[in-house]
């Protein structure tokens, strides 16, 4: 059956079978690929016998370096620990408003709130802090909640509207759905439109207003802080600043939720956090002193900082 | 004519019973493709009855030679043509989400969002490409190599016909939102079953020619298309064991659950490359490559040292996919140490390729099917090389989750796959329809350079963005935290998400001008264009043999 010839270009012998006019030639195994394999077969045995490799009964073998992914994360984990530690101890036994009055520890706590900022905050409040339609931007100076550090921390550790932390911040616009004629709603929305330049006020706006708004929102619609009631004057606007938009918001609030980060971030990355977000440009500092009704001292020192 | 009622019972029980599921299932994806099975089964109750051929006139229309050849190539024909339209239709869908990646405004929701054409794509160039590739190239390789015609001409064509059902289904269910969330393995219990009749059909008719044959010895390519056939048998049957929430909705379980379904899925996973990526392209550069060159195969020794020790190495290799998981170490060094020793016997198949060569490397220059062959043969070395490298656990933990892994897919795919079909499809079609050339050889060379540009730019770029990637998520600033946050790192990889689509663009227009050529060629004619190279086709020798080495049967 073998028909062995001699193939002319290459002078190999031919192994002597033909499939459709295709010969094959008995050319040796290439010796650099023969020993490039045992090479690897060779890698692969000092290498099973080094690291885990082979079931038993009970468990696999260890491996005589010992090395586990485990172990391997766990010591990574805690140099990196250790190397934090010091800066770490220090944050957590500074109060957070004395921490600008050392630069240095500032500026490590906002390194670090920087960073967690980017795993837990950037989902809603986006990579820049600048927030999205319903997510408050952290850049600028109007804080819903107050944006001194002690607010902020306060606000990250028990959230907002947050079910489960009993601290949490909360508050509730009521619905104006069926409390006011639609000319009324219109009229409502161009007062408050108008209070930041936008839209036109009406006597009957102004009246509805005053007697509906001010009391949460101020009289010329500078919001308090204590409450959480937003500032409506100053041309940032959390759900749009256009009229369907803010009568959308009189008749049926949205009311935004932010998760409590206490029990899933450990008191030092939620002060690095406040520290961070303080840090974007608009923190505000604390009242100089404690006054009788701090309710009304907060608003007022909020308005003397978002006047500015 | 009872043959033809007993045909008509069982196509009338289909329908029934595709007609009872749709009218008793709440899911309506299901409905839909209970749908597509009745439809299917009114046409062949049609067919039956007026004895009206469909087929034949679908003949007619791709002009498929008259009567019966000497060897069964009717179904090679359809093969060719489904080969084809699924590249096209892959490759559009690739360009499509690659195009979403860059641009988001591109998902549109529900049908075309990332998440169903992702499939999609996958699918339609692994399976529906590369599947009737391989389908088409095993029954023409097979009946040669063995001369011999196919065991069961008409399995044959049940396993054709068959298989374009199965991927019609896997296809309209990923855009219903129809999926078992198993990558590579998306279709439903109730197509996969159907999968498993066609796969042992093929079984069947593959294992029966070449107990047929009038050869002594089982050629090379046999040997890797037998492979092929039968691990991905074995690995469809039990990556796919499921338990179906209803008999009448889509909707099953795993029978794995956590990290057992996990290795499962990437033992399944990875050697859907090892036997369908790789061993069975390598049974057509067995074949073709020889031929196309007109030299012999380079060395039957490493032919069987290499097909061995794939065969045997390859099976280990899946859990190199979960390195650095909840998978136990031991087994992770084992995808590992596998992998790296999978190195040599990869190289193998294209040392073998590459140097049949000796005594015809002028042909790289003068015939352009050959330099397609010897670009597919350089890619699948590169990516074969790429492969080990990034199983080893160091270089894993940089690559795992980038968009390297795209970039190493994709070059072994558009490389490698991609062009050797190519090279395999212009090979066979002036001879499937007994036309003297193609109709341009020029215009392979236009897509053999697109092609090759194509790669490159996609390949780079994803190289580039994996790296990229791996480096900004690992990447501590000196106060000890991490610099970068997820959606910076996506915000950088924006201009190379680009010109990857740009890549495949250029990548798909080659197909383009290949389908256009292909169709001319079909049509018979002939573009006046100054001559290249081309291997003459030996219309005499390609018969098979009643006897070993007896002359033709007279038919």
């Amino acid at each position: 059956m073998a028909n062995k010839r001699i193939d002319e270009p290459t002078g190999t012998e031919t192994v002597g079978h033909e499939w459709d006019g295709i010969e094959e030639l008995n050319t040796p195994l290439p010796r650099w690929w023969l020993y490039t394999f045992y090479a690897t077969i060779l890698f692969a045995a000092v290498y099973v016998v080094l690291y885990p490799a082979w079931p038993m009964v009970e468990s696999a073998t260890r491996g005589t370096l010992g090395w586990s992914s485990r172990g391997d994360l766990a010591n990574e984990m805690t140099a990196a620990d250790m190397a934090r530690q010091s800066v770490v101890e220090r944050i957590a036994a500074t109060d957070i408003e004395k921490l600008p009055a050392d630069p240095e520890l500032m500026q490590a706590a906002i390194a670090g709130g920087a960073a967690a900022f980017k795993v837990n905050c950037v989902q809603c409040h986006g990579a820049g802090a600048a927030g999205s339609p319903g997510y408050p931007n952290l850049n600028d100076d109007d804080w819903i909640w107050g944006g001194t550090l002690t607010d902020i921390e306060y606000t990250m550790t028990h959230g907002i509207r947050w079910e489960g932390a009993e601290a949490t911040r909360a508050n509730y616009m009521p619905a104006f759905q069926g409390m006011f004629e639609p000319a009324q709603v219109d009229a409502l929305a161009g007062h408050v439109l108008s209070l930041s330049g936008k839209g036109r006020s009406s006597a009957a706006g102004a009246q509805l207003f005053a007697d509906n708004c001010a009391a949460c929102h101020g009289t010329g619609g500078e919001g308090a802080s204590a409450m959480g009631a937003p500032a409506l004057g100053d041309a940032i606007w959390l759900f749009g600043d256009t009229e369907a938009a803010v009568k959308a918001q009189i008749l049926a609030p949205r009311h935004g939720v932010m998760p409590a980060w206490q029990g899933r971030l450990d008191p030092v990355t939620i002060k690095m956090l406040a520290a961070y977000v303080h840090s974007r440009g608009g923190g505000q500092q604390p009242a100089p002193a404690p006054a009788a009704d701090p309710a009304s001292d907060v608003a007022a020192a909020a308005k003397a900082n978002t006047g500015g | 004519m009872e043959a033809v009622v007993r045909r008509l019972g069982v196509w009338a029980l289909v329908l029934l019973a595709s007609i009872a599921a749709i009218a008793l299932t709440p899911d309506s994806g299901f409905a839909i493709h209970m749908g597509i099975v009745a439809l299917v089964a009114v046409i062949l109750i049609i067919a039956t009855a007026t004895s009206y051929d469909p087929l034949a006139k679908a003949q007619s229309i791709f002009k498929m030679p008259p009567g019966p050849s000497r060897y069964d190539d009717d179904v090679i024909r359809w093969g060719v043509i489904a080969t084809m339209f699924w590249g096209l239709a892959g490759l559009l869908a690739g360009v499509f989400i690659a195009a979403q990646l860059a641009f988001p405004e591109l998902n549109l929701e529900p049908y075309l969002n990332f998440g169903r054409v992702r499939p999609l794509h996958t699918s339609a160039v692994i399976f529906a490409f590369g599947g009737n590739a391989l389908l088409a190239t095993s029954f023409y390789v097979v009946q040669r190599t063995c001369r011999t015609t196919l065991a069961f001409p008409g399995m044959a064509r049940f396993v054709f016909w068959g298989y374009q059902l199965f991927i019609v289904l896997a296809a309209t269910g990923y855009l219903l939102g129809i999926s078992q969330g198993k990558e590579y393995a998306e279709p439903e219990w109730y197509v996969d079953l159907w999968l498993t009749v066609v796969w042992l059909a093929y079984l069947a008719v593959f294992v029966g020619t070449i107990l047929r044959r009038h050869e002594p010895h089982i050629y090379v390519a046999n040997w890797f298309y037998l492979a092929f056939i039968v691990t991905i048998a074995m690995l469809h049957v039990v990556n796919n064991l499921a338990m179906p929430v209803s008999l009448l909705g889509a909707k099953s379980y795993s029978a794995f659950a956590g990290v057992q379904d996990a290795l499962t899925q990437w033992w399944y996973g990875h050697n859907a490359v090892g036997f369908f990526l790789t061993a069975g392209f390598l049974a057509m550069m067995y074949y073709f490559v020889p031929k196309q060159a007109g030299r012999p195969v380079y060395s039957y020794r490493l032919s069987i040292i290499h097909f061995w020790s794939l065969i045997f190495l390859y099976i280990w290799a899946g859990p190199h996919h979960l390195h650095y998981t909840a998978l136990p170490d031991w087994a992770q060094t084992l995808g590992m140490v596998f992998s790296v020793m999978l190195w040599m016997p990869s190289w193998g198949g294209m040392i073998n390729g590459l140097m049949t060569l000796n005594g015809a490397w002028d042909k790289v220059r003068t015939d352009p099917i050959i330099r397609m062959m010897v670009l597919s043969l350089a890619f699948y070395g590169m990516s074969t090389f790429e492969g080990p490298l990034m199983s080893i656990k160091a270089v894993n933990s940089l690559s795992h989750y980038t968009d390297w892994t795209i970039g190493h897919v994709h070059s072994g795919a558009l490389g490698w796959n991609g062009m050797i079909t190519f090279a395999c499809v212009y090979y066979l079609v002036p001879r499937l329809w007994q036309k003297e050339r193609l109709y341009s050889l020029r215009m392979i060379n236009w897509h053999f350079w697109l092609a090759t540009l194509g790669i490159v730019f996609y390949a780079s770029s994803m190289w580039v963005a994996g790296i990229t990637q791996g480096l900004m998520w690992r990447e501590y600033g000196a106060d000890g935290y991490l610099v970068n946050s997820f959606v910076d790192t996506v915000a950088a990889l924006h201009p190379m998400y680009i010109l990857r689509a740009v890549g495949g663009l250029m990548y798909l227009s080659g197909a383009v001008i290949m389908a256009y050529n292909i169709w001319m060629t079909i049509a018979g004619h002939q573009r006046a264009e100054a001559a290249m190279g081309d291997t003459a086709h030996d219309a005499a020798n390609d018969r098979p043999l009643a006897r070993p080495l007896a002359p033709e049967p007279a038919e």
